[in-house]
């Protein structure tokens, strides 16, 4: 099983050179640690900076320079600043190529769920809306089942939405999976450790298993 | 031509009850903490706020919020605020929570003349409901109404006499936009300095958009989370 770690580093592996990446709130966030020296990538904050860099350092902080997250960062070299239509305008346009974030609920069709529990919670959609309504690559990062022990694989979300048939591929504790055009979580790689049938009895939606599932590389 | 006003008290003199207003910042970042000072003290009730965020607690929209003047937020996110979120689970506070680039690209259409835009961002959610949806392409849209509001609260880093203005990194956020929306808009700025002091190539918001501006005072420019890494 993997810890928030390990599934942002699983996650960080499917970022390719030359990818402009927006990471969402959450385990999304710590994907930009394990991101390969080797490659060239560029970080899009929403509130409106491409070329995101880490925290900076104590006492370098700076009340003019935070992410989506609201948190200070920096800017590497090279970093460009635009104001908030513009910054979903490149969202709108597919100028951004991969797009990371949490859900509560994602359903076998590719639903996703992540921004309202009706009479508990509501913080608000944010940008999440518009970049599952317009990226063409949206990976979820998530634990498999729910404080309550309940999946959130369902075979639709019960939850209010956040977008529709968005959903690409999902890394949880447990697994990789593809969520398949046709409908159905296709089952691509296990967690260190956990077994078929475990993932089997998480997850709730239509579960495709193909063959030999082998266990995650995160060498 | 004079655009300059002396303080926040003065550009805001006759913003009234029931008016709706855009203001500008992402979090607290960017925030025209001058005029929600000044709108504080007046005490003016009744508000429809555009705004991203809601502040938090003792900070931003927040301290308006806390005093009961705002009738309606129109925001993306507000989990930082609990006052906010118990007014809204309460039913005290009426909210239209949108998505983020709709809310930029709707203050952008009014700056642009544009009575509405097309945007996928919602399709298939509650979002949507009693929105006319245009398919373009095989691909469904939600048309979405440029706001209009009386006015546009903006903050920029440096301005001019004539109304130009300057934002400093990721706080210009949604103040360009905002700043291009309002049928009367209030920037307040660090810096105001005389024409001809900025780059006309460097100019985010030209001054035809600005109707006011005031040099701001005693900035506080709250960090919300404050990230450090060790050296």
């Amino acid at each position: 099983m993997l810890d928030k770690t390990g599934i942002a580093k699983r996650i960080a592996r499917e970022i390719k050179d030359g990818y402009y990446v927006n990471l969402g709130i959450g385990i999304p966030t710590l994907v930009a640690n394990y991101i390969p020296d080797n490659i060239d990538v560029v970080l899009q904050s929403e509130n409106g900076l491409l070329g995101m860099g880490p925290f900076p350092f104590e006492g370098e902080e700076d009340a003019d320079v935070i992410n989506a997250g609201k948190q200070t960062i920096t800017m590497l070299p090279g970093s460009a600043i635009f104001d908030s239509a513009m910054s979903f305008g490149m969202i709108r346009a597919r100028k951004v190529n991969l797009t990371i974030l949490g859900a509560m609920e994602v359903s076998e069709n590719g639903d996703i769920a992540n921004w309202k529990i009706p009479g508990k919670m509501v913080k608000g959609m944010g940008g999440a809306m518009d970049l599952v309504a317009s990226a063409e690559n949206i990976i979820v990062a998530m634990q498999h089942v729910n404080k309550a022990g309940e999946s959130k694989l369902l075979p639709q979300c019960s939850l209010p939405l956040t977008g529709i048939h968005c959903v690409r591929k999902i890394v949880t504790e447990l697994a990789v999976l593809d969520v398949l055009p046709g409908g159905g979580f296709k089952l691509l790689e296990r967690a260190p450790g956990v077994s078929v049938e475990e993932i089997k009895n998480a997850t709730a939606g239509k579960l495709i298993i193909e063959g030999e599932i082998p266990e995650m590389d995160l060498s | 031509m004079n655009k300059v006003f002396s303080n926040a008290d003065e550009a805001i003199h006759d913003i009234t009850d029931g008016m709706t207003l855009l203001l500008g910042g992402f979090g607290l970042c960017g925030l025209p903490e001058n005029c929600i000072t000044a709108l504080v003290k007046k005490g003016i009730k009744e508000l429809t706020c555009i705004s991203n965020n809601a502040g938090v607690d003792d900070f931003g929209i927040g301290l308006m919020l806390r005093q009961r003047q705002v009738k309606k937020m129109i925001s993306s996110y507000v989990g930082e605020n609990a006052e906010f979120e118990r007014q809204l689970l309460s039913g005290e506070l009426e909210v239209e929570l949108i998505p983020q680039g709709t809310l930029a690209t709707r203050c952008l259409a009014a700056g642009y003349g544009m009575p509405a835009i097309f945007t996928p961002a919602g399709v298939g959610t509650e979002v949507a409901i009693g929105k006319e949806i245009r398919n373009f392409n095989g691909k469904d849209y939600l048309m979405e109404m440029a706001f209009d509001a009386d006015f546009a609260i903006v903050k920029a880093w440096k301005g001019d006499s004539m109304g130009n203005l300057v934002y400093r990194s990721t706080a210009r956020n949604f103040n360009p936009v905002m700043a291009m929306a309002g049928k009367i808009t209030i920037a307040e700025v660090e810096e105001l300095v005389e024409p001809g002091e900025l780059d006309p190539d460097q100019i985010h918001t030209p001054g035809i958009y600005v109707h006011r501006i005031f040099r701001g005072a005693n900035y506080e420019k709250r960090i919300e989370q404050r990230t450090v890494r060790p050296r």
